[in-house]
């Protein structure tokens, strides 16, 4: 039975917009597993802070899973109270997920998850974690089918998978999308709200490249992994990451990831649905093709 | 090795000739034998060799990984720098006197981190991601255990290390797991009559007029358009240069300053190590010695990167 996880939204959104964001998830989505918080900038997390409770609430009456996921980089004492904070949480039916080492030290002795932005490459380091207290494991976007076919036999823990939306390649002090309107990060203006799904980045001969998520960047082409599914459920991965996206249905992505994890719905025709549905979408198989990742 | 040692730092980083350390470029690096006539080079001038073995081991093939840290231990390295958690954990449990440093590619940006680093695996000294301001790292010094190093000198990225995969998506090798970034094999300079396009993979990294300098296709440091506008838009095409900030780095309480030259010529080491070692050894006028280093730059613009907030 595969374990169907909505990634946090990594994107500026108006604090409305977010909330009802996870509210429609709440009523409509077929999800077991639901990331709440905020994983990018620790600027944002302010706006829509006073919402979290009652999106919490509203996913656990929908029976739920809620994870609440710790900042990718921290590099400051306000970051680290966060991730302190965050971590201190008692609520037996929350797990706090690591998105950097302090939080894994943090929670070292407790059930917890680690998220896609701990370096997990090996089983060394996969059993460190797992005795540490981790019970999931979201792997970093850069392994393919072969380094995850290693891991998974054999893994002390569950394994996760970033399976859909655009995929987050790297985080920086520095936040490009002020700098794209001619600002510094400490005077933004929280222009990164401009773009809910990121914004584009072409080469000089317009060839579509990367996006800019204020201080992450990001492929241009959306991953999606359901003709990788079959593959990668056979080898032991059970959970599946869909990461949200604005000009997405995400309760459709979630009911076709369902549909094909459970065997009904043919990979090929599923890969054609999401793509039929939003058109304006370059799709590709991220890291699990041969070679070359995503173009 | 010979220059860096020669002309007075006080420890070297080697790499060996595999995917097991960042800087796995043709024509670089160390074989076994080498590697240990380097430290009896170095050790007969009293200087150090730390070994970096810094990448991710590949997913059922730890082999190269563990057998690097047991020659480097065997042939008697002052110190092994690594960034992955499960080889400190090997390193830690099977040469527990083998001195470790945590490597810029564990990405180690905060006291927690840091700390984790030393409790579970006794590391010593950490090089600090070149994400931090100045009064950044100074906050970070007085509330860690451990000697801390900084990179002054050399190539700049601008993404937090050992957490890019921008090199993976272009061209399928990446830092963390091959050891390059923007690897050679991936770039194509094509002359097209009014212009020169540099190529990485199969996407344009930047463009010259004829006559224009043509820098390497670094993909971060390429010219793009975002927003409608084109620019380089992550990081102009600049070098790191911490010269000027040597007192300040040191009332920080950094303990050790890297000057990247595992990919740099003879001539480069000499001049830039030469350079820095006046600096340090005097404890005024470190200006004249920025002067100096400008012809080794070449003709790129330098930077004082995250040191100076303003770089955000």
């Amino acid at each position: 039975m595969s374990h169907l996880v909505l990634g946090p939204v990594l994107f500026n959104w108006p604090p409305e917009k977010w909330r009802d964001f996870y509210f429609r998830i709440a009523d409509e989505a077929d999800l077991d597993t639901v990331c709440v918080g905020e994983v990018v900038c620790s600027k944002r997390l302010p706006f829509f802070a006073d919402y979290i409770p009652e999106v919490i609430e509203r996913l656990q009456s929908a029976n739920k899973k809620i994870i609440m996921p710790t900042l990718a980089l921290i590099m400051n004492k306000r970051e680290m109270e966060s991730v302190r904070s965050i971590t201190a949480l008692d609520e037996p039916d929350i797990l706090v997920e690591a998105n950097d080492i302090s939080a894994t030290s943090l929670l070292k002795g407790r059930p917890h998850t680690v998220g896609p932005f701990v370096n997990v490459y090996n089983e060394g380091t996969l059993d460190y974690l797992a005795r540490n207290g981790a019970q999931s494991i979201c792997l970093p976007i850069e392994l393919g089918l072969s380094s995850i076919s290693a891991l998974a036999p054999n893994s002390p823990t569950e394994l996760e998978v970033f399976a859909f939306g655009r995929m987050p390649l790297a985080i920086s002090a520095r936040c490009y999308h002020a700098r794209a309107h001619g600002l510094h990060k400490d005077s933004c203006q929280f222009v990164c709200d401009k773009d809910p799904d990121g914004m584009n980045v072409d080469t000089l001969e317009h060839q579509p490249f990367l996006a800019v998520n204020g201080v992450q960047t990001m492929s241009h082409g959306f991953v999606d992994l359901t003709s990788s599914l079959d593959d990668l459920q056979e080898i032991g991965v059970q959970r599946f990451r869909l990461s949200p996206h604005d000009n997405v249905d995400m309760v459709q992505v979630a009911a076709t990831y369902r549909a094909v994890s459970e065997g009904l719905m043919d990979p090929i025709e599923a890969h054609s649905l999401i793509k039929m549905s939003m058109p304006d979408i370059t799709f590709c198989s991220g890291y699990m093709g041969d070679g070359i990742a995503c173009h | 090795m010979k220059a860096a040692v020669d002309s007075g730092a006080d420890a070297v980083y080697l790499g060996f000739r595999d995917a097991t350390n960042a800087r796995n470029f043709p024509g670089l690096n160390f074989s076994r034998a080498e590697l240990e006539h380097a430290i009896d080079y170095a050790h007969d001038r009293n200087c150090k060799i730390f070994l970096a073995i810094n990448t991710f081991p590949e997913a059922g093939n730890a082999a190269p990984w563990h057998s690097a840290v047991d020659d480097g231990a065997a042939f008697g390295v002052d110190a092994i720098i690594l960034a992955d958690v499960g080889l400190l954990a090997y390193t830690a449990s099977k040469h527990p006197d083998l001195r470790r440093h945590l490597s810029v590619q564990a990405s180690a940006s905060n006291p927690e981190a840091i700390r984790f680093y030393q409790e579970e695996f006794d590391v010593k000294r950490v090089v600090l991601p070149r994400v931090l301001t100045l009064p950044e790292i100074s906050a970070l010094n007085r509330e860690i255990q451990v000697e801390s190093e900084v990179f002054v000198f050399g190539g700049l990225c601008v993404m937090a290390e050992g957490r890019c995969a921008l090199s993976s998506y272009v061209t399928g090798q990446s830092p963390n797991t091959n050891g390059v970034c923007s690897p050679a094999c991936a770039v194509r300079y094509e002359d097209e009559g009014d212009r020169l396009v540099s190529r990485l993979a199969d996407f344009t990294i930047n463009t010259f007029a004829p006559g224009e300098a043509a820098g390497y296709p670094t993909l971060c440091k390429g010219r793009f358009i975002a927003n409608g506008k084109t620019s380089y838009l992550f990081e102009d095409p600049v070098s790191l240069n911490a010269a000027t900030m040597l007192q300040d780095l040191a009332a920080a309480g950094v303990s050790g300053l890297k000057i990247e030259g595992r990919q740099r010529g003879k001539a480069y080491v000499a001049k830039v190590v030469t350079s820095f070692r006046r600096s340090i050894d005097s404890t005024h006028d470190s200006n004249v010695e920025v002067d100096d280093l400008i012809s080794v730059t070449e003709g790129q613009r330098r930077t004082a990167g995250a040191y100076d907030k303003t770089w955000r």
